[in-house]
């Protein structure tokens, strides 16, 4: 047997023993992504081999927090995909704004980078106070970081250019106060704001959402738990419901397809038909 | 004995454009490997190269979807600000996560991915590009025992891309984007046998 064969027959083992142990189910992730993932953990940590590590891993809380931040930080900017923002704010928020209150479940939203756009978004059409974000993580860590708000002032000039580009109708600067190197979000952004734990692979749906975004996450999950998450997104959404994936993510050849139609073509917003 | 190549990567940046349609256009339709690109590009770039190089060439050129089955005589472009990867069970995957040697897509990225698949079996290129992305991923790709290709840095746009490959491991053929064309359908497994749909090596 090769070397690199044994490296997967040690992946296999270690998150088999993570799902014993710790319960998170890493199995149904697509191997490629992961893969990478983990071997950069690897490299990173003091042990030489994934043997090696399971043994700690295993036993200490620590080691394995650090291995579910390393494998489950999805990295985002603010306003990532700026036409897909120019298309919530134009076609979507028409439609949310009839509502007296709407709902949002915003899955997979790591740091906080697009819940906070999307605040951003419904705050300037006027629907402060008139709804809920639930952004949810299957990582407690990076969840804290998106409660905080605060985020690497290196950033700003690539959210402020995005915010621009996404329509933005105000000045990017009045949204944050810089403190040395980080930025800080106005606590306006975050009222309306509930950060919560959530795994895709396990957990229950959010009910009765008006919107639902999960963007870039599901590029990470083998086809069955895509379909489980679909699954779970369409039981979540009312009928008349928007639901937005990530750009390279289809609704095409899926089974909720046929309930859906698409709204903004090529920017992956679907609205859930009314029976 | 005649190996059976079961895919090709490319990679390549500054000039690709060119060297893309140059490369590209010299293969028949009935071309009957799959052929994985990574062309660097803006993030905002759209989904414009894909639809250039699928008319100017007689392959299906198309921007890779997320789960897209890899088929003989396709060639998938890493859509921009994604990386592109081989999955084992035969199919593409896409992933978000941060730049690889300063690119997203990167070439390392796909390299290292294709090399775990397809290892002997797959057929790595370097082309034109202006910095060292790719040459760990070639390196990747020979130690899987795969076969490596780098276009001539003096028949290149921009020569470093080329060069670092070259200088990172053994590399089997530097050639001109004609001797690629003409190497890779030498390569390639007979068009007979793949039209009966045998699989035998040999």
């Amino acid at each position: 047997m090769k070397r690199d064969d044994v490296e997967d027959v040690e992946i296999r083992l270690l998150l088999e023993g993570v799902q014993q142990i710790y319960g998170y189910d890493f199995r149904d992730y697509a191997d490629a992504s992961i893969k990478r993932r983990l071997n950069h953990w690897l490299a990173e940590s003091e042990f030489d081999t994934f043997s090696q590590a399971q043994s700690q891993l295993l036993r200490d809380r620590g080691v394995f927090e650090s291995l579910l931040r390393g494998i489950t930080v999805n990295v985002t900017e603010m306003f990532r995909d700026p036409a897909f923002f120019r298309a919530v704010r134009e076609q979507v928020v028409p439609f949310l704004k009839t509502y007296p209150f709407v709902k949002i479940w915003h899955a997979g939203c790591a740091t906080g980078e697009e819940a906070y756009s999307m605040a951003i978004l419904l705050n300037e059409e006027g629907m402060s106070g008139r709804y809920r974000m639930y952004a949810t993580d299957i990582n407690e860590a990076v969840l804290q970081k998106a409660a905080d708000g605060v985020m690497p002032i290196a950033e700003m000039q690539r959210s402020t250019r995005n915010y621009q580009k996404g329509g933005g109708t105000a000045s990017f600067a009045d949204y944050y106060t810089a403190r040395y190197d980080r930025a800080i979000l106005s606590s306006a952004l975050k009222k309306d704001i509930v950060f919560a734990p959530h795994n895709l692979a396990v957990d229950g749906e959010f009910g009765e959402m008006n919107l639902v975004l999960c963007r870039n996450v599901m590029i990470y999950f083998k086809p069955a738990l895509k379909e489980r998450c679909l699954r779970l997104f369409d039981s979540s959404l009312l009928p008349g419901g928007f639901l937005c994936l990530g750009l390279k993510e289809t609704l095409e050849r899926r089974k909720i397809g046929e309930r859906y139609e698409e709204v903004a073509a090529n920017l992956r917003i679907y609205r859930k038909r009314y029976a | 004995m005649r190996r059976k190549f079961e895919a090709v990567a490319i990679g390549v940046s500054t000039g690709g454009v060119h060297a893309l349609q140059t490369l590209l256009g010299r293969l028949p339709a009935d071309f009957p490997l799959p052929i994985l690109i990574v062309q660097h590009m803006r993030a905002d770039a759209g989904s414009g190269l894909a639809q250039l190089l699928d008319e100017c060439c007689a392959l299906c050129v198309k921007e890779a979807d997320e789960q897209d089955e890899i088929l003989p005589g396709k060639a998938y472009l890493a859509p921009p600000n994604y990386h592109l990867l081989v999955e084992r069970e035969g199919f593409l995957s896409l992933s978000a996560d941060p730049h690889v040697s300063f690119a997203r897509p990167s070439v390392d990225v796909l390299f290292e991915s294709a090399a775990e698949v397809f290892g002997p079996q797959l057929i790595g290129i370097v082309l034109t590009g202006a910095n060292f992305d790719g040459s760990l991923g070639l390196k990747a790709i020979k130690q899987k025992g795969g076969i490596a290709i780098v276009q001539d840095p003096e028949d290149a746009e921009a020569r470093q891309m080329p060069q670092a490959a070259i200088a990172a491991t053994e590399v089997d053929h530097i050639l001109a984007l004609n001797g690629i064309a003409a190497l890779l359908q030498k390569l390639a497994p007979r068009r007979a046998a793949m039209a009966r749909g045998t699989r035998e090596t040999g």
